[in-house]
């Protein structure tokens, strides 16, 4: 049938194997550029082969203070990650019931997956800047002097940016925690509820070490989503920007294989996170059997 | 809200906290985007009004029919036809890839290795997989070496960096994906014995794809229609950087227009594109009911 070893399957086999150089390809030629001697340009041949990039980067000589945008980006990756995990396990847990205003806030995930993100952007920024005018009226007509005297914006990684991308990661938080519970099996559950265990231990001891390796799953969307995130941060993040909002910026700015090397750095960040994660999850699953 | 607390009080509460962020991060701020269209603005401030002319503006000259088509439809239907000539690219690429995942990879295991191996470069950042093309489509990239030493061109190609190519290529690039993963997930719900069924009442390989396939593919691709669409639409990162900054966007025109802080004329110029978006989306999901497909 189907699954012959006909010619349409070869076909399909190159056509797929097209399509995975297509993917992998690029990347792999700036990973390559970036190892190139001092002299080396944006384009190939290589001029030979060194880390004088990755140095030149360290040093921080051409580009902005990458340095520290780098270690914004990561702990923001990590506190999104968590808040990720946290928020849509609880709230995969409330859907496998309906309850009151479930149909609106399954509506709202979805919307906001495709919600163009300039435009949350944007609002996001001006529901903070009306804040921030709030505050200040605050501080002037109950002279406070705290207010008067240091506040500048309300507007701020951890604030608007968090929120921000937490409206991109969280979608896909509950979205895998829907496709876990459909196909759950409740049986567990119930036979621990009837030998008599807590709502709390039932889920302690039954639910979560079976949801476990799509937790990690999930924890790899929040992570990784927020560690590459630019549509929705690009207006909100106030005085730090995050990696990929100075990569963007270099993009037009650096004409040195630099950007190869920065790129390099990050995709292997990226790459750790992912191989991490997919260790983790088939630890998980071996050890459930 | 009385009645559900008595229902079933702990379970439907830990929905709170998600319920917190999209009401604080996402229905306020597109409800405040709305209401902020319509004020009015100076250089350093903007000011609670009810007026339309952010609307005025951004059609002003779109109904004079004597002059050129107007800034805003020409950024519209420019942006529209990147969607059109991207989705097709996405749905061919993104169908074939997962109609070979899905019905000629035997093994549960190699499919998940071969559906990771698509997945991983999602996971990876956005803007480094576009500035990835640049020695290859660039000037002196490896696309037009190969072109000139080979006699296929007698000039460095200029269309292939910067240009309507390079920014569709680098949506294709980017969000195939989107498409594979709900088509492949159409896919794997199909009964086998269907398709074993049209097989030997005589069917070949092509009428099985066109009459049994797709039609019961058809969730998984309107969904990965919607996302591959409704990215492209407000995109304003692709278009810029694979564009050399040269070609407009809806969402490039958002983005100056905040930077200017003229943010209630970026407040309408959202509110358009996102009815748009809307419009859209309601028209395709009136095909399918999303949640029956997760």
């Amino acid at each position: 049938m189907l699954n012959k070893k006909n010619k349409t399957y070869y076909v399909c086999v190159f056509f797929f194997c097209l399509f995975v150089l297509f993917l992998y390809g690029p990347t792999f030629t700036i990973v390559l550029l970036s190892f190139q001697g001092p002299d080396g340009g944006l384009t190939f041949p290589l001029n030979g082969v060194s880390t004088y990039w990755f140095e030149e980067l360290w040093r921080g000589g051409s580009v902005v203070d990458i340095g520290s945008a780098f270690k914004r980006s990561i702990i923001l990756g990590v506190i999104v990650m968590v808040l990720t995990v946290l928020l849509s396990v609880s709230a995969g847990l409330a859907f496998r019931k309906k309850f009151w205003g479930s149909d609106t806030l399954f509506f709202a995930t979805v919307a906001s997956l495709i919600v163009p993100s300039i435009v949350l952007s944007l609002g996001v920024a001006l529901q903070f800047r009306l804040l921030d005018d709030f505050t200040k009226w605050l501080g002037s007509t109950f002279d406070i002097n705290y207010i008067n005297e240091f506040f500048q914006t309300t507007l701020g990684m951890f604030t608007s940016g968090l929120g921000a991308q937490l409206t991109w990661t969280l979608p896909f938080g509950l979205l895998i925690m829907f496709a876990v519970f459909n196909r759950f099996d409740k049986s567990y559950e119930e036979a621990a509820r009837d030998l008599g265990a807590t709502p709390w231990k039932t889920f302690k001891e039954v639910v979560f070490p079976l949801i476990a390796p799509s937790i990690i799953g999930i924890a790899l969307f929040g992570f990784t989503l927020s560690y590459d995130e630019l549509a929705r941060s690009s207006q909100v993040m106030g005085a730090g920007n995050t990696l990929p909002l100075e990569l963007k910026g270099l993009t037009t700015t650096v004409t040195t294989p630099v950007i190869y090397a920065l790129g390099t750095v990050t995709t292997f960040v990226s790459f750790s996170v992912i191989g991490i994660s997919i260790a983790c999850y088939i630890w998980l699953k071996r050890k459930r059997g | 809200m009385m009645k559900f607390l008595k229902l079933k009080p702990t379970v439907g509460l830990l929905s709170i906290p998600y319920s917190l962020i999209f009401i604080f991060f996402f229905f306020f701020p597109l409800t405040l985007t709305f209401i902020i269209s319509f004020w009015d603005y100076n250089e350093y401030s903007i000011i609670p009004d009810f007026i339309f002319e952010n609307y005025a503006y951004i059609f002003k000259d779109c109904l004079n029919f004597e002059k050129d088509i107007c800034v805003t439809f020409k950024t519209y239907l420019s942006t529209f036809i990147f969607c059109f000539i991207t989705w097709f690219f996405t749905l061919i690429i993104g169908f074939f890839v997962a109609y070979f995942l899905a019905f000629y990879v035997n093994s549960i295991t190699w499919q998940i290795v071969l559906f990771l191996l698509c997945t991983i470069p999602f996971w990876t950042s956005n803007v480094i997989r576009m500035i990835s093309w640049i020695p290859l489509l660039g000037r002196n990239g490896l696309v037009n070496d190969f072109l000139l030493s080979t006699g296929l061109a007698d000039a460095p190609q200029e269309w292939l960096l910067y240009s309507g190519f390079s920014i569709v290529l680098a949506f294709v690039h980017l969000y195939t994906l989107f498409m594979i993963v709900p088509i492949f997930n159409s896919m794997m719900r199909i009964d086998k014995s269907i398709i074993e069924a049209a097989y030997d009442n005589g069917a070949n390989g092509l009428q099985i794809l066109w009459n049994v396939i797709i039609p019961l593919c058809k969730p998984g691709i309107v969904i990965g229609s919607i996302f591959v669409i409704t990215v492209v639409m407000g995109d304003f990162i692709t278009i810029g950087i694979m564009g050399g900054q040269q070609i407009p966007s809806i969402g490039k025109i958002i983005y100056v227009e905040m930077s200017y802080l003229q943010l209630p004329a970026a407040a309408a110029n959202a509110v358009i594109l996102l009815a748009l978006t809307l419009l859209i989306i309601w028209i395709m999901t009136k095909m399918i009911d999303i949640r029956k497909e997760l």
